[in-house]
């Protein structure tokens, strides 16, 4: 049965549903790749590394001390200096 | 189980002294913060402190020998409300008034990196002394055998979305993903047996500054209130955020002054661990809590800036007390 609003309602239920969708894999400003789940990473030099949490943190800038995975370290990298994303 | 710790002036005296005796239907009245009389031995701030760490921790893990009907009593809910409601009104003024754009998520990473409160793990990367290191790990004792804790709270107060999968997905890591070896708590406290220090919850708590228990006592209270959800998240967000980095830091002060590998593998779980958490908690958690519930906005601020105003104090008073302020 239709409701004179639904039409409305409707847009609501969307937008919300736009916003709570999850992804597996998600780039973040600025910073690491997440990936959720069990996956395999392979590195620059052909090692593989398997994840061992819910979601992981791959490194996108290249400055970590424990590769493949984010460190924290490209937040002290200077803004100019910054991947884009 | 710890023991009671020994109090600080008269309130935590008489709640110390009630709840090392038998259970009662019926406790006299609090000692006045403010005596009519103007009489000096009024509860100051330590004294304060200490009283409602030790009626937060009668959630978590108790005392030894106290009856574990003391929790709901109604004459010590009567003091929490009293003592959270002073808490809360400091936190709220200390407060200032934060810029906000139409992206709730780059303000509260704004927040968070324009933090540039001293550093205890920076202190203790290249010059502190094994003492200090070892002090450090009492007080933070306090909250990291309980870590995770006060936020698992905030689980049943969340309506649903994302803001809720993601944050049972964080704890989830925080305690073991499934693996007893790997829970955040017991790692810590493999790390202080390893130090040769006590791993039971609130063994240090005589030692602990009022600082730590404000610390402790602000995170229990945003957890434990649902009106305080927003702060709860904003406070965790922040913690997470600031937890990386410094991680890294004090991993490689601790094995410079040759400290146990059980106590550096902590810090260094929390390297990459914290690096994740941050993303997802400002993201996913901060983020959807305010998509969902706008009104929090406000309070996930409060949260974030308070947790890191907290830190500042602790950090300052231990610089302070190791002289290198
Ligand atoms: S992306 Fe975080 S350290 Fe490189």
């Amino acid at each position: 049965m239709s409701l004179p609003d639904d039409t409305e309602t409707e847009t609501e239920i969307q937008t919300n549903a736009d916003i709570e969708t999850r992804a597996d894999i998600v780039l973040c400003p600025d910073g690491p790749m997440l990936v959720r789940g069990q996956a395999v990473i392979e590195d620059a030099d052909g090692t593989q590394h398997a994840t061992t949490r819910p979601v992981s943190a791959v490194c996108r800038c290249g400055r970590t001390s424990r590769a493949p995975w984010c460190d924290g370290t490209h937040k002290l990298i200077a803004d100019g200096a910054r991947s884009s994303t | 189980m710890a023991s009671l710790p020994a109090p600080r002036g008269p309130l935590s005296e008489v709640l110390v002294q009630s709840l090392g005796g038998n259970f009662v239907e019926q406790l006299p009245a609090w000692p006045d913060s403010e005596p009519v009389d103007g009489s000096s031995d009024a509860p100051g701030p330590a004294d304060e402190t200490l009283a409602l760490w030790v009626l937060h921790e009668l959630s978590y893990r108790g005392f030894t020998d106290v009856d574990e009907r003391w929790e709901w009593h109604p004459d010590l809910l009567v003091l929490r409300w009293r003592l959270e409601g002073g808490l809360e009104q400091r936190l709220r003024k200390r407060f200032p008034t934060i810029e906000r754009t139409d992206d709730f998520v780059a303000d509260l990473a704004g927040l968070i990196a324009a933090d540039d409160g001293p550093s205890l793990a920076r202190h203790l990367q290249r010059h502190g002394s094994r003492e200090q290191a070892l002090e450090l790990l009492r007080q933070r004792s306090i909250y990291h055998l309980k870590e995770a804790d006060p936020t698992a709270w905030v689980v049943p107060r969340l309506p649903g979305g994302r803001a809720k999968t993601a944050l049972v997905e964080v704890q989830f890591d925080e305690y073991g993903a499934g693996d007893p070896q790997r829970l955040h708590h017991e790692l810590f406290a493999r790390g202080m047996v390893a130090c040769g220090l006590s791993a039971e919850p609130g063994q240090y708590a005589d030692e602990a500054i009022t600082e730590v228990l404000e610390q402790n006592n602000a995170g229990s209270m945003f957890g434990m209130h649902r009106r305080l959800r927003g702060a709860a998240l904003g406070h965790f967000a922040a913690f997470e955020a600031t937890s990386s980095v410094p991680s890294r830091q004090l991993a490689q002060g601790l094995a410079r002054l040759e400290l146990p590998d059980e106590i550096q593998a902590y810090y260094e779980e929390h390297v990459e661990a914290d690096a994740v958490h941050e993303q997802v908690a400002l993201r996913d958690i901060c983020g959807g809590l305010v998509a969902r519930e706008p009104d929090l906005a406000e309070d996930v601020l409060l949260g974030a800036w308070t947790c890191l105003d907290l830190e500042a104090r602790t950090a300052s008073a231990m610089l302070e007390r190791w002289e290198v302020a």
